[in-house]
């Protein structure tokens, strides 16, 4: 059994779905459903993946490796470690649910839904390519390329500022990504010197990379530092992502931050750390800092945003430094938390992204001071607003505890000083979380856009008390916004339950990762 | 020794007529007989017939050209031969270029001999006349019935005559060879950038600039061939490296020499600083004329760039190299800074080549293997993508003729797809984006580069590249994300010359971020002929 033609199969199936819709552009409603139907059929690939991987079995698996460019030593290969597999797995649980609550979105003037599904499916199958590269060339080509589809999703169909979200995003990311080639193709060289012939084969670079010296593994490692840590993001290179994601649709928006991004952390547990061992442990204290710094400061931020998808994406850079203290904690605890908070935080920002869409789409402002009393009208999007804003907080029983958890327990041994700071990252989600949705949900109705909603925008200043017959312009979910948030509802629960499956997967491969970096657990502690 | 003897009649017994590889040189031959039977068709041909014949013997010629190459490739392979007593090397790189320069210039000869999308014709049938009167409105719109009439064909010779000077510079043995090679192709040049159809002005001001420029840098050249003369005694490229091998000749003639020698070669390869001619030359140009100029001229200039280094220079590299670290980063830096402030596409375009310049210097200063094969890859890749997005610029039109200002371009994705689409796909090309040719090519030149030991340079590279990137996607951002002007221009539906020359230069720029391997193996064919 190829397990690898499960891969390329999850990789070619949506481009070709792509193709299908972008030429059903004057028929919406059977290219939306279309779109829809190819994301199902590659959860049902990802399913297939998931089955066929053996957790404890090989480093990677579901293989395929063809000769592609000989001249530069890079070959079409793909496998996945657990990591990936999870990752993979997020996407292809995320894309339907993305569709589903883009069904109705209000499109800018001019854009159809053919398009903006298309762009949606290239993007799955580029974010899967990320994920399934073995061959570093290969993960580079798509790190670069998928920020094209991103840019024309963001340019194309997001808010008002879109065109300045779009450039800056792309921006960002290609200097990023430069930097990053320059030290790709330094590892060719450094390759090519080692081995005789350059190579880009994950697994032979990550064997010979204890032999490059220090120096070299450092320079390298800072190019794809840079790269990792825009995408993340990092504090101090974190400015994008607001701005991205305020302006981006709610459906690219939640692929942005929920899975986008993580490729970031997903590039430092797979190239930085096994690819450059040295380097990785020697500037780690430099990571940690800014993964601190990022916890706290883009907390505080998060308190202060009167924007609600801004609001979104600070509290997605502040979760983004817990995992980035525990890849670089370097226990397999720890890993495996982040891992698993990867997982957590696509499901839960992603739902926290689609019911904000949802508030945005009844109320028609991003503020959070034209919102009140929404609970009062419209009480089940306001028990999904809570759901997803208790996991974002990590509340015990949710599916972020667990991963925060972990993240803790395993970084304490190794790094007590950064961990006890991170924990007071943990109050402030709790204080972000809860100020807003007070705010936005509670209390009597008021606030322009729920206000103007009731009575008409002649109203706004004059609310009555016997408002609250004619609600029906602040309706509450429709058959198909429940629909598309129970699987996330269902899933925060589920993982704050039992993690163990997933954890089973991710922690053999965090275990090796650990062992690549030349380090062992911290006494009393091994795989879960 | 002749000039010495005053025995003429005696000395005529001596000369030996030099053994002549007729095959080798062959393709060169067959262009350059075309464009002497091209000058004799605008002769005597009657003019309703012409545009026909001259574009049947164009598509021959090159076509002849074409399979003459493969024929000696498939015969003798890329084995370096030496013929003309040693003023001709066809070896390895001048096969690729030669390859390299016939499949470009088919993509440019199909948009110069383009009659529908500029009714007429790009080209002015009355250079003459002056600009702004009423004869030159007159000719400036040129209706479709006068489309059999007034069609410039007297582009067409000059076009093989500038080609045939690209080929021979390109396989140029020795320095004089090349200043010949150098007037062939730029002579014709210079009188093609005047010939616009549409604002006459600025096409004559071009041609100007780029004659009195052009002129002084081949003077340029000249003047280091002479010091390099007076130091080797020879012009022959590998007599001076020879000579340079541990002499107690004055370095002054040598480096002199080589400095004077590649400012000229800069020049014609639009490196900055020695750019100034290009974006002027590049807008006042008849657009065909301008795709054939940045793609080919490119091709012509850095083949004789990287002849001239690594034949003749390789051994005093540690002497130059600094200098032409310096030339590099400043080509870039120029190109990518003053791109951001353009606001017509064709200047916009010319920056954008003098910093692909200044990459391709990156390469081309490694003197190892995969720099010349690198060096090589790039040029073909962005000479097929500099052709296409030129080609796209043919088609974007308003009552004035081609609408450059890029203001012109905002909302052209709404009107019209798959315009955008196409030129969207060249500008991240040019960007080096994966998945194009663009980024194949930097790939290919960045990790000779640092295989040499330059990392410094090719971090500065990928800034300039990052820098650069803005202003293509400045496009891409006016295209999609803009609304259209009320009266913007209007999309030209492309006549099958166009369509066919911007298909091409979007197939090989895709092809070559795909599957690069063939072209990557034929770069590295073989090296020069020493």
């Amino acid at each position: 059994m190829n397990g690898g033609a499960v891969l390329l199969a999850m990789i070619l199936l949506p481009l070709i779905g792509a193709a299908v819709v972008a030429l059903m552009r004057t028929a919406p409603v059977p290219a939306k459903a279309t779109g829809l139907g190819f994301a199902l059929v590659e959860l049902v690939l990802a399913a297939v993946a998931w089955s066929g991987y053996q957790p404890g079995g090989g480093r990677l698996q579901l293989t395929l490796s063809v000769p592609w460019i000989p001249a530069f030593g890079t070959r079409f290969a793909l496998g996945v470690d657990g990591i990936a597999l999870v990752m993979i797995a997020l996407i292809a649980v995320l894309v339907p649910i993305v569709m589903g609550s883009s069904w109705a979105e209000r499109l800018p003037e001019g854009r159809t839904p053919a398009g903006f599904y298309a762009q949606i499916l290239v993007l799955e199958s580029l974010l899967v390519g990320v994920f399934a590269a073995t061959d570093v060339f290969l993960f580079y080509l798509f790190f670069e390329v998928m920020l094209v589809p991103m840019y024309f999703l963001i340019g194309r169909f997001g808010g008002p500022r879109r065109q300045y979200a779009a450039v800056k995003f792309f921006l960002y990311s290609l200097l990023g990504g430069l930097v990053m080639l320059a030290s790709v193709i330094g590892l060719f060289v450094v390759s090519g010197r080692r081995l005789g012939h350059g190579t880009f084969d994950w697994a032979a670079l990550a064997r010979i990379a204890s032999t490059i010296p220090t120096s070299t593994q450092i320079w390298l490692f800072l190019g794809f530092f840079v790269a990792f840590a825009i995408k993340a993001p990092l504090v101090p290179f974190h400015t994008w992502l607001p701005d991205a994601g305020a302006e981006a649709p709610v459906g690219a928006g939640v692929l942005l931050v929920g899975v986008m991004d993580k490729v970031g952390i997903y590039g430092f547990l797979r190239y930085c750390l096994p690819l450059f061992p040295v380097a990785s442990r020697t500037l780690a204290p430099l990571v940690l800092v800014l993964a601190i710094a990022g916890i706290l400061y883009a907390a505080l931020l998060a308190v202060g945003q009167s924007d609600m998808k801004r609001f979104v994406a600070y509290t997605s850079v502040s979760h983004f430094g817990f995992i980035a203290l525990g890849v670089f904690a370097f226990s397999t605890q720890a890993q495996a938390g982040a891992v698993l908070y990867m997982v957590n935080h696509g499901i839960s920002t992603g739902m926290l992204f689609i019911v904000i869409g949802m508030l945005i789409a009844r109320g028609g402002s991003r503020l959070i001071s034209d919102y009140g009393g929404v609970a009062a009208l419209a009480p089940v999007l306001a028990g999904m607003t809570l759901l997803a804003g208790l996991s974002a907080l990590s509340l015990p029983g949710t599916n972020s505890f667990v991963s925060e958890f972990l993240v803790l327990i395993g970084s304490f041994p190794r790094q007590p000083v950064f961990t006890v700071i991170a924990t007071t990252g943990m109050i402030l989600a709790a204080l972000y979380v809860l100020w807003f949705y007070q705010r936005v949900m509670q209390g009597p109705v008021r606030g322009a856009a729920v206000v103007g909603a009731l009575d008409g925008p002649g109203a706004a200043t004059a609310p009555q008390a016997g408002a609250h017959r004619k609600r029906i312009n602040f309706p509450d979910l429709s058959i198909r916004e429940i629909a598309v948030l129970v699987p996330l509802a269902a899933l925060i629960l589920l993982l704050g339950l039992f993690p163990q499956p997933v954890l089973n997967v991710i922690t053999p491969s965090v275990g090796a990762t650990v062992t690549e970096v030349g380090l062992t657990d911290p006494v009393g502690q091994g795989g879960s | 020794m002749l000039a010495y003897d005053w025995n003429f009649s005696a000395q005529v017994q001596h000369v030996t007529a030099p053994a002549v590889d007729y095959g080798a040189i062959a393709p060169t031959l067959i262009v350059f007989s075309g464009a002497c039977i091209s000058v004799l068709v605008e002769a005597f041909v009657a003019r309703p017939a012409r545009w026909s014949a001259q574009v049947a013997l164009m598509l021959l010629t090159l076509a002849a050209a074409g399979a003459a190459l493969g024929m000696h490739l498939y015969s003798r392979g890329a084995t370096p031969v030496v013929t003309l007593a040693g003023t001709v090397a066809v070896d390895g790189p001048a096969l690729f270029l030669w390859g390299t320069l016939l499949a470009l210039s088919v993509g440019a000869m199909l948009l110069i001999a383009d009659r529908t999308v500029e009714p007429g014709g790009a080209f002015t049938p009355d250079a003459a006349v002056r600009p702004g009167t009423a004869a030159d409105r007159a000719q400036a719109v040129g209706t479709l019935a006068q489309t059999e009439t007034t069609m410039q064909t007297e582009v067409f010779p000059l076009f093989l005559f500038s080609l045939d000077g690209m080929m021979i510079f390109t396989a140029a043995n020795d320095l004089l060879t090349m200043f010949i090679a150098l007037e062939v192709l730029s002579l014709p040049l210079y009188l093609m950038a005047g010939m616009a159809r549409r604002r006459r002005l600025l096409s004559q001001e071009a041609a100007v600039k780029y004659f009195l420029l052009g002129a002084f840098s081949s003077a340029f050249f000249l003047y280091g061939v002479a010091l390099l003369y007076g130091y080797a005694g020879s012009v022959q490229l590998s007599r001076i490296a020879e000579a340079s091998a541990g002499t107690d000749r004055p370095d002054t003639l040598l480096f002199g020499g080589l400095a004077l020698l590649i400012i000229g070669l800069l020049f014609k390869g639009s490196v900055g600083p020695f750019h100034t001619w290009t974006p002027d030359v590049y807008q006042g140009a008849a657009t065909p004329v301008t795709a054939f100029m940045a793609a080919c001229t490119k091709v012509a200039a850095f083949g004789a760039i990287l002849r001239v280094l690594t034949v003749g220079f390789e051994g005093t590299r540690w002497e130059w190299r600094g200098l032409l670290w310096g030339v590099a980063i400043v080509s870039m830096v120029i190109g990518a800074v003053l791109g951001l402030t353009q606001t017509d596409i064709k200047r916009m375009i010319a920056y954008s080549s003098v910093a692909h310049a200044g990459f391709l210097l990156v390469g081309a200063i490694a003197l190892t293997s995969a720099g010349l094969s690198g060096t090589m890859f790039y040029l073909l890749a962005y000479g097929f993508t500099t052709l296409a997005a030129f080609g796209v610029v043919t088609l974007v039109r308003d009552a004035d003729g081609e609408a450059t200002h890029l203001s012109q371009w905002a909302g052209l994705a709404k009107r019209s797809p798959l315009t955008a689409a196409v030129f969207a796909f060249l500008l991240f090309a040019l960007a080096g984006i994966p998945l194009t040719s663009g980024f194949t090519g930097k790939f290919a030149v960045f990790s000779a580069a640092l295989a040499d030991g330059m990392a410094p340079l090719v971090v500065v590279a990928l800034v300039a590249s990052a820098v650069a990137a803005f202003f293509y996607l400045r496009v891409v951002v006016l295209m999609y994300f803009s609304e259209p002007a009320a009266d913007g221009p209007t999309v030209s539906v492309p006549g099958t010359f166009t369509t066919a020359a911007i298909t091409l230069g979007v197939v090989v720029t895709l092809l070559l971020g795909v599957l690069p391997t063939f072209a990557l193996d034929w770069a590295a064919l073989g090296g020069f002929a020493s």
